[in-house]
């Protein structure tokens, strides 16, 4: 087992549209005062946002938490439901079930999960009635 | 380039002004769904869309975009705007088409 330096714990409320990114603002701001390479911290964001915005826009709401080990990032995301039935379709890249409302901000193309898999070293997905959990590590090398 | 000059150069709207006058633009990215942008926006690059609720500026600022402009003259909510400032980040606006816009863009030599 690798030592952890530092861990921060975010909580996610379900539908929040209006402070959607803020979590992964901080996430973002963290790491750059700490001196983490530029091109690791967009890896970041961009995995971080997009865990984010699903734990808002598909679920009841969650936590998230960034853990800084001596050479990788993990970003974990943990939800309260309903879930994620079809877990290789969900994958898919253009599969959404997002609402008229949040497409009309932007959500819905169906590329969030696929984004987090393409910019994350590990990508790991389980999910059940009582829950999504996605553990994502990006190394520092 | 800077934003500054291109406003001037296409006539653009200032929606936020509480940004460094010498932010310059490396690139040009269009695009209205956000996770597309996502991952495809580069660092430095001027975001042309048409969405404006304030996640946009949480998209500009995980990217450390240079400016958003905004397309077809459509209206920013002021929690955007707001949020912007606070940032630092400029949104720009006009009636003009993103194509037309990409093009006018173009003509200057990016
Ligand atoms: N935390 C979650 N809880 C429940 N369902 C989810 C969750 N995350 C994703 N999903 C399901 O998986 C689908 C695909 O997710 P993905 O992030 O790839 O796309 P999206 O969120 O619909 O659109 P985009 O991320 O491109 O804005 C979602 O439409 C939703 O049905
Ligand atoms: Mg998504």
């Amino acid at each position: 087992m690798e030592e952890l330096i530092k861990r921060y714990e975010y909580e996610i409320i379900a539908n929040d549209f209006d402070i959607a990114g803020s979590t992964s603002s901080s996430i973002k701001r963290n790491l750059k005062s700490i001196g983490v390479d530029p091109s690791i911290v967009r890896k970041v964001a961009i995995v971080s946002y997009e865990a984010e915005i699903n734990i808002i826009i598909h679920s009841k709401g969650g936590k998230m938490c960034l853990e800084i080990y001596k050479d990788k990032l993990t970003i974990r995301a943990h939800d309260n439901g309903p879930g994620i039935s079809n877990i290789d379709l969900a994958m898919s890249e253009g599969f959404s079930t997002a609402t008229n409302e949040a497409r009309e901000f932007g959500f819905g193309a169906g590329m969030g999960l696929p984004n987090m898999k393409k910019y994350s070293d590990n990508f790991n997905i389980t999910s059940s009635s009582e829950g999504t959990n996605i553990d994502i590590d990006i190394y520092m090398d | 380039m800077k934003v500054i000059d291109l406003i001037k150069e296409l006539d653009l709207v200032k929606i936020t002004d509480s940004f460094d006058e010498n932010i310059e633009f490396t690139g040009v990215y269009i695009g209205d769904l956000l996770s597309l942008v996502m991952s495809r926006a580069k660092q430095g690059d001027l975001w042309i869309t048409i969405q404006t609720h304030i996640n946009v500026v949480a998209v500009a600022d995980l990217l450390d975009l240079s400016a958003i402009l905004v397309a077809e003259g459509m209206e920013i909510d002021e929690d955007t705007a707001i949020k912007a400032n606070d940032l630092g980040l400029p949104i720009l606006q006009s009636k003009m088409s993103a194509y037309e816009l990409a093009c006018g863009i173009n003509r200057l030599g990016i």
